[in-house]
């Protein structure tokens, strides 16, 4: 199957023209340089199959990811859903209220205070969340044994793969009010309790559920980085008489800088996203004050409420403010030196 | 866990350390004990609360009652816990609604994503850059709760399960490490096969995907826990009580600590635990994930990296 003996086509000639270019890093200048040779009509023949296999998954994002956006109009009107028999038709046909809907989120006190959890949470993710995981790779990363790493990985990651419902169902078999410590409590003469249902601790709850389901999975990223750091460096640095920990201040933890600074990004962009599924499954049992997030007040508003403008518009104002977190802490990695989410 | 960990083994098995490089001084005892530990414990966080969960539903309603409440150490065995969720009523039918929507969602999204990861993956192709974008953008912003919502409810989906899979069925992330993947494979045997007269149908089937099998199996395990797990959609779209998943049974009953229907009387006569009852759900919903997952993780790294990297 040599190149040079099989006769090629003149479209054919490009593509296998093209392939360096593209393996080597598609740089978007290059690319339209050499594919502007081609015709557009010719290069769309040469490419249909390519599109049309696109086409499903675009589709579906354009109907559910893209359309919706439009919808977010509602929250500038006064949405009345029994206008018409079709809920898209009473967009049209509901009042106009300009800016109302936020005025009044503004002057409700139970949205300022599911700004305050959501805050509070995330710093609490960040602080006791966000290092373990890191700790756990490096703990992970000294076991030599590949079996009793590749055990410890398999159960660290499990829980990863449970849903929000089963995690909240299993804190509640430990921690609830007939949960195995209570009982061992209750048995030994002791008072029981129900942490699940305690308003001044459930922000650590949450946390640790967090924790229980996701650290492990968590490692994964920094094993990789791990694995990347060559050899001959940690060599060198030992004939050089560096101890055991000097080398992991030295050497590892420097390798695991772009990480964890991507990661960090990462996580204040998405500050205003707490654990939505996770909050409004435990949200009846310890009550809004200390459960409501801003997605839940949502929820809250627009699903059980059916307010749907009112929510709309607390929906637009998280989503306006999580754009602008997630591009500013973008900004903030590149002006750091670091990679980010996407490149300048 | 732990009589595995730091037992110094005999002849070199498959647990044996690898031998050290000459240079790496030995590890002090202590600090091999206590990495022990620290692992052991770690597992022991993440493995107790399930040992609890299983063995209390495979306990029979005198252990439960003697012990006052979740077991421990298990005494006797009894599956009938299990035998009477799965004998008909509203868990095996919730059961067998979240098999079948993860059966055919993951069978749609693995469909629609792996074709569209192959049409974005031939770099230098009409559009793919323009597609790619719109994919991208996606991810940087969601359109909100109550817009979807309107939006499922205008196209009439509610109360279907194309309520369940549609909505949810692209991720886009998935479809970037999949597109990362087929990136990966040699562009000279694609050539190849291509001047051979192979159409992108053919290469798609013959050359990448049997290249692919380690991120197919990561990406369908992804998409099949993702509709296992889910719940929120199957609670705001659906108000038929006989059509709701696993896990919103398991919220109603275990949450909720409702009777199930059908057994309630069982219980109520005091013939069932209604503890063991709720354990057994849990372990329903775990089970298929925890069986599966092992299988796949020695793929997680590759798959988890080779996509997000290449833009």
């Amino acid at each position: 199957m040599s190149h040079s003996t099989v006769p090629r086509s003149k479209a054919e000639a490009e593509k296998t023209d093209e392939t360096p270019v593209a393996s080597g890093g598609a740089t978007g200048a290059k690319d339209r340089g050499r594919s502007g040779k081609l015709s557009l009509r010719l290069r769309f023949r040469r490419d249909r199959t390519l599109i049309l296999m696109t086409l499903p998954a675009v589709l579906l994002v354009l109907v559910f990811n893209y359309i919706p956006i439009l919808g977010n109009v509602v929250a500038f009107q006064e949405y009345d859903p029994y206008l018409s028999d079709n809920g898209f038709v009473a967009m049209f046909e509901s009042p106009w209220v300009g800016l109302d809907n936020f005025e009044r989120i503004f002057e409700d006190s139970a949205f300022w205070q599911a700004v305050q959890n959501t805050f509070v949470l995330f710093f609490l993710q960040l602080v006791l969340f966000f290092p373990i995981p890191i700790l756990l790779a490096l703990l992970i990363n000294s076991v030599v044994r590949p079996r009793v790493r590749a055990v410890a990985q398999a159960i660290m990651y499990l829980p990863h793969f449970f849903s929000w419902v089963l995690v909240v169902a299993v804190f509640q078999q430990l921690f609830g009010g007939a949960g195995i410590i209570a009982q061992t409590l209750r048995q030994h003469g002791y008072d029981g309790f129900d942490l699940m249902t305690d308003p001044d601790i459930f922000k650590f709850l949450v946390t640790a559920e967090g924790i229980w389901k996701d650290a492990g999975w968590g490692i994964i990223v920094f094993l990789a980085a791990l694995a990347s750091v060559p050899h001959d460096l940690y060599e060198a640095a030992a004939m050089d008489g560096a101890s055991r920990w000097r080398r992991m201040w030295h050497i590892t933890l420097p390798a695991l800088r772009p990480v964890i600074a991507l990661l960090l990004v990462l996580r204040v962009g998405d500050a205003l996203t707490v654990g939505f599924e996770q909050l409004l499954l435990q949200r009846d049992a310890v009550g809004p004050g200390a459960a409501e997030v801003l997605d839940t007040y949502v929820w809250w508003n627009g699903i059980r409420n059916q307010d749907f403008s009112y929510a709309a518009a607390a929906g637009l104002i998280k989503g306006m403010v999580g754009l602008a977190l997630v591009l500013t802490a973008n900004k903030v990695a590149h002006l750091m030196g670091e990679q980010g989410v996407y490149q300048k | 866990m732990s009589a595995v960990l730091d037992k110094p083994v005999k002849q070199p098995g498959r647990w044996a350390a690898p031998p050290r490089p000459t240079w790496e001084e030995e590890p002090s005892k202590a600090g091999l004990a206590s990495k022990g530990l620290l692992l052991t414990l770690a597992c022991f966080t993440i493995l107790f609360p399930l040992w609890i969960v299983v063995v209390t539903s495979l306990s029979s309603r005198k252990t439960i009652d003697e012990v006052g409440g979740l077991v421990v150490i298990p005494r006797d065995i009894t599956f009938v816990a299990y035998q009477e969720l799965l004998s008909g009523g509203q868990v095996q039918r919730a059961t067998l609604v979240s098999l079948g929507v993860t059966v055919v969602g993951t069978l749609f999204s693995m469909t629609v994503s792996v074709l569209c990861a192959y049409g974005l993956s031939r770099s230098g192709s009409l559009a793919h850059r323009g597609i790619l974008m719109t994919l991208l953008a996606t991810m940087f912003f969601g359109a909100g709760l109550i817009p979807t919502y309107l939006l499922v409810q205008a196209l009439g989906l509610t109360d279907t399960y194309l309520a369940l899979i549609l909505p949810s069925a692209v991720s886009v992330f998935n479809i970037l490490v999949l597109r990362g993947f087929f990136m990966g494979i040699s562009p000279e045997l694609i050539d190849s096969a291509r001047i051979d007269g192979a159409g992108d149908w053919r290469i798609l089937w013959k050359i990448v995907l049997p290249l692919s099998r380690a991120v197919i199996a990561v990406i369908t395990l992804f998409y099949a826990v993702g509709y296992w797990s889910a719940w929120f959609n199957a609670s705001i779209y659906l108000s038929d009580q006989d059509m709701m998943p696993l896990q919103n049974v398991m919220i109603q009953l275990v949450q909720e600590q409702q009777r199930p229907v059908g057994i309630a009387t069982q219980i109520n006569t005091g013939q069932l635990s209604p503890l063991a009852i709720q354990m057994a759900v849990m372990v329903l919903a775990l089970l298929p994930v925890a069986v599966l997952s092992p299988f796949v993780q020695r793929h997680f790294k590759k798959g988890m990296l080779t996509g997000a990297v290449k833009g």
